[in-house]
């Protein structure tokens, strides 16, 4: 019995703990389509935070310090990428690429540069790290309690507050929000700041937390997960939080399914079973979660007439 | 009158690039009145209007509010001054409900309740006021375009404007809804407000307003008051000549059926039916209009009629050739059948805009001789087809090397009527044959499209504009939710059973064929 309840225990607690970066991110990524901007460069802005935290954390030993970097390093690439989509108007999706692939380049060439370690930043001690609270099997570090708690509080804040209001009407309907005599620019400024915000605590979580240090595409895709939990929650958080739940526990039963001798088949393929939470991904989006009403203004510059 | 006026503009300035938009423009506009400003598309009414509400500034000139002169950095100024603008396409959004359309940019504090809650205890205050019922919980989406231009006007006197400006307003409303629409204005008058309405319709303007301006060109040419003019006087001084306002019709002689439509349907993927059993007959010699609000099934019609869309059910027989769900057609093959086509959205399917006027002017007969030869385009060939047919339109300026883009919307037009027109077609498909098009451009259009029925063309115009229909049109059929909901021979119209028809309203006339 006992068994059981802390295999049950075990999984939960690996599912919250695989679906953390998910959950900032799609929250982050939220604010962002909420406004009108997509934001392909999640993933970037992730690996980015991942990187600048470790190495900060390496250098100067402290794990907040770490933090820190992380959310500067997310928030100057979302500005990159507001002032390439919002104050020149710039294809968003070209501008979120271009940081992926910018993120993925410059993070092992600084890494190399500054460590030498083939683009990975050294081990870090626990120290360095940002550890478990309560349950040391668990993994239940701070990010994980601000993920959790990220969820109402997007929730609330779009739904209940005038910024929520406006964010809503400007991934809409930028021409009414102009109208009312309200700057277009500043509010999608804002939500693309916010959206580095939870983008740089996730990269941070991903290499100072859950991991001890950076390796090279530590992000593996995560980024688009989470672009895949908002479509798939259909713009709203508690259904996106829903979907990263799902990608997670796919992805905590992967690594417990993992060397397991499944009755009549022998081992399980590690290779299909990492494969799992992309093969879903690609799934869903297939068309399999019905019409998603995207925001309408969503990817289109917003230009005044003359 | 000596009053102080509401708002005072003088020598008011405009210049985008090399255009003169607004010229010198002076004008009173008086407190507790409903004023005009009437011109043709382009005659900077609008620009006039967009920057007495801030959203663009005034090269030079003065703007009095109430006797205080003001500088209108953006709509916040003149919203602050109480100024609201109705705009011509509805700043509204479609997710929110009415009350959150309402409080946008005036929510009274960081979090919405408190806001919300007050917000809608004004907006009933309102409503009986001015006798603006709307429900608040409503999804704007889901509101008729009358309903939706009410939760506009409120949104700007909920922001407290004393002085409201409407962009042609009347554009997307039935003839119904448009007199409703003068009724709120005329009690918003009682109420001591000042209302600034800015048209094209003549009609409108003797109907609602105490006072009318007449812009051309930039420029005020008149200045009337309402009950000393006519609408002849106005369409004279907005045009700069006489025009006739009135077509000269030989009565019909109508020949034989040269399409028919039988029950005709037309489903979604959604599952939709945007076009519910629609019959109809086309004979060469005649002009049948389609009236209806736009968003009935017009549009889709007119892509089953041109071979864009395949029916789901019924068929329709083009010249001895059956189309139905199993034997779909494209737009090539019903060209070669001989039905041209002038689409509705002239700059999204008529054209590209980036084209040469040239290349326009072949869009869709550019694999024929002399045009290509052996694969290639004939580039001599085909600017002399296009000068040959700018000349006969009249599409100014004649330049065919010129972007397509760069012509006005009513040159445009006549380009494209010009290409259609060409052929000689047995069959004419016109959508929206004037939309956006000036008065001179639409007397000329009107007359060519006659002109093509009496050398035996059979003709089909949808159009939102009940005028155009009334003046063109042999026989009239409306449209309502994707049916065709009456017919009327065209001695026998009149716009108030029409409006009726076109909102649902009115039973089915005895007309109506089919079952």
């Amino acid at each position: 019995m006992d068994d059981v309840l802390s295999f049950v225990f075990l999984m939960f607690a690996a599912t919250l703990r695989v679906a953390t970066p998910l959950v900032l991110c799609a929250m982050g990524g939220l604010f962002s389509e909420k406004s009108g901007i997509v934001d392909v460069g999640l993933e970037g802005k992730m690996l980015m935070a991942a990187f600048f935290a470790a190495a900060t954390a390496a250098v100067t030993g402290s794990a907040w310090l770490g933090v820190a970097a992380a959310i500067v390093a997310a928030e100057a690439m979302a500005l990159l990428h507001g002032f390439a989509c919002i104050t020149w108007r710039g294809n968003q999706v070209v501008s979120g690429v271009a940081i992926n692939i910018l993120a993925a380049g410059l993070t092992v060439v600084l890494g190399a540069a500054w460590f030498a370690r083939g683009g990975q930043t050294p081990a870090l001690e626990s120290e360095q790290r940002l550890m478990p609270l309560f349950f040391p099997r668990a993994g239940d570090s701070i990010p994980v309690y601000v993920a959790l708690a990220s969820v109402p509080l997007t929730w609330w804040i779009i739904e209940r507050t005038r910024f929520g209001l406006r964010l809503r009407a400007v991934g809409e309907m930028p021409l009414a929000v102009d109208a009312a005599g309200i700057s277009v620019a500043w509010l999608r400024y804002r939500a693309v700041l916010l959206c580095g915000l939870f983008a740089g605590l996730a990269g941070a979580y991903l290499s100072i937390a859950q991991n001890a240090g950076f390796s090279r595409d530590m992000t593996a895709g995560q980024g688009f997960i989470a672009l895949a939990a908002i479509i798939f929650g259909k713009w709203r958080p508690f259904p996106a939080f829903g979907a990263c739940l799902i990608f997670g526990l796919l992805d905590a039963v992967a690594i417990r399914l993992q060397g397991v001798e499944m009755p009549g088949m022998g081992e399980v393929p590690v290779q299909l079973i990492q494969a799992l939470p992309y093969l879903l991904t690609m799934f869903l989006l297939a068309g399999f979660i019905g019409r998603a009403v995207a925001p309408k203004a969503a990817g289109v510059p917003y230009e005044k007439e003359h | 009158m000596t009053a102080i006026p509401a708002i005072e503009l003088q020598g008011i300035q405009k210049s985008f690039g090399n255009v003169h938009a607004v010229r010198g423009v002076s004008l009173r506009i008086e407190k507790g009145a409903i004023t005009g400003i009437v011109g043709e598309n382009g005659a900077g009414k609008s620009t006039l209007m967009s920057i007495l509400y801030g959203l663009y500034h005034a090269d030079a000139g003065e703007i009095r509010v109430e006797g205080r002169a003001v500088r209108m950095e953006n709509p916040r100024d003149a919203i602050a001054q109480g100024i609201g603008m109705v705009h011509q396409h509805f700043m509204l959004v479609g997710t929110f409900t009415v009350l959150e359309n309402l409080v946008l940019g005036a929510e009274g504090g960081a979090l919405l309740a408190g806001g919300l809650a007050a917000a809608r205890a004004e907006l009933a205050r309102l409503a009986r006021e001015y006798g603006l019922a709307v429900d608040p919980d409503a999804l704007v989406a889901d509101l008729s375009v009358g309903e939706q231009q009410r939760v506009e006007i409120l949104k700007v006197l909920f922001r407290g404007a004393r002085i409201l400006i409407l962009d042609e307003p009347s554009a997307v409303l039935t003839p119904q809804e448009t007199d409703q629409l003068f009724r709120i204005l005329a009690t918003l008058r009682e109420r001591g407000v000042t209302v600034v309405l800015i048209t094209h319709k003549l009609r409108e303007i003797m109907a609602a307003t105490d006072h009318v301006y007449v812009m051309r060109q930039g420029q005020i040419v008149a200045d009337r008051r309402t009950a000393d003019t006519s609408p002849e006087e106005l369409a004279e001084l907005m045009v700069g000549r006489k025009v006739l306002m009135q077509l000269d019709k030989a009565p019909k002689r109508p020949g034989d059926v040269l399409l028919q439509a039988d029950h005709l349907t037309l489903v979604d993927e959604r599952g939709v039916r945007l076009l519910d059993d629609v019959g109809l007959e086309l004979r060469a010699g005649e002009i049948v209009g389609i009236a209806g609000v736009s968003g009935n099934g017009q549009t889709e019609l007119l892509q089953v009629l041109s071979g864009i869309r395949a029916p789901t059910g019924g068929r329709l027989v083009v010249r001895g050739r059956t189309i139905d769900p199993h034997h779909p057609t494209d737009p090539a093959e019903m060209r070669d059948l001989g039905v041209a086509h002038v689409p509705e959205d002239r700059l999204r399917q008529g054209m590209v805009a980036a084209f040469q006027a040239a290349e326009t002017s072949i869009l869709g007969y550019q694999e024929e001789p002399p045009f290509c030869r052996h694969y290639l385009m004939d580039g001599p060939a085909v600017g002399a087809h296009c000068a040959v047919l700018m000349e006969r339109f009249d599409v100014r300026p004649r330049a065919p090397g010129l972007r397509s883009s760069s012509f006005s919307g009513g040159n445009q037009q006549k380009l494209v009527l010009a290409r259609e027109m060409a052929r000689e077609p047995k069959v004419l498909l016109v959508g929206q044959p004037t939309r956006g098009v000036d008065i001179g451009a639409i007397e000329f259009i009107h007359r060519e499209l006659l002109k093509s029925r009496d050398q035996g063309c059979a003709v089909l115009v949808i159009s939102v504009e009940l005028d155009e229909i009334l003046a063109l049109a042999d026989r009239i059929l409306v449209m309502f939710a994707g049916r065709i909901v009456g017919e009327v021979p065209a001695g026998r119209a009149d716009e108030r059973t029409l409006g009726l028809m076109m909102a649902g309203a009115a039973p089915a006339l005895s007309e109506v064929e089919g079952p």
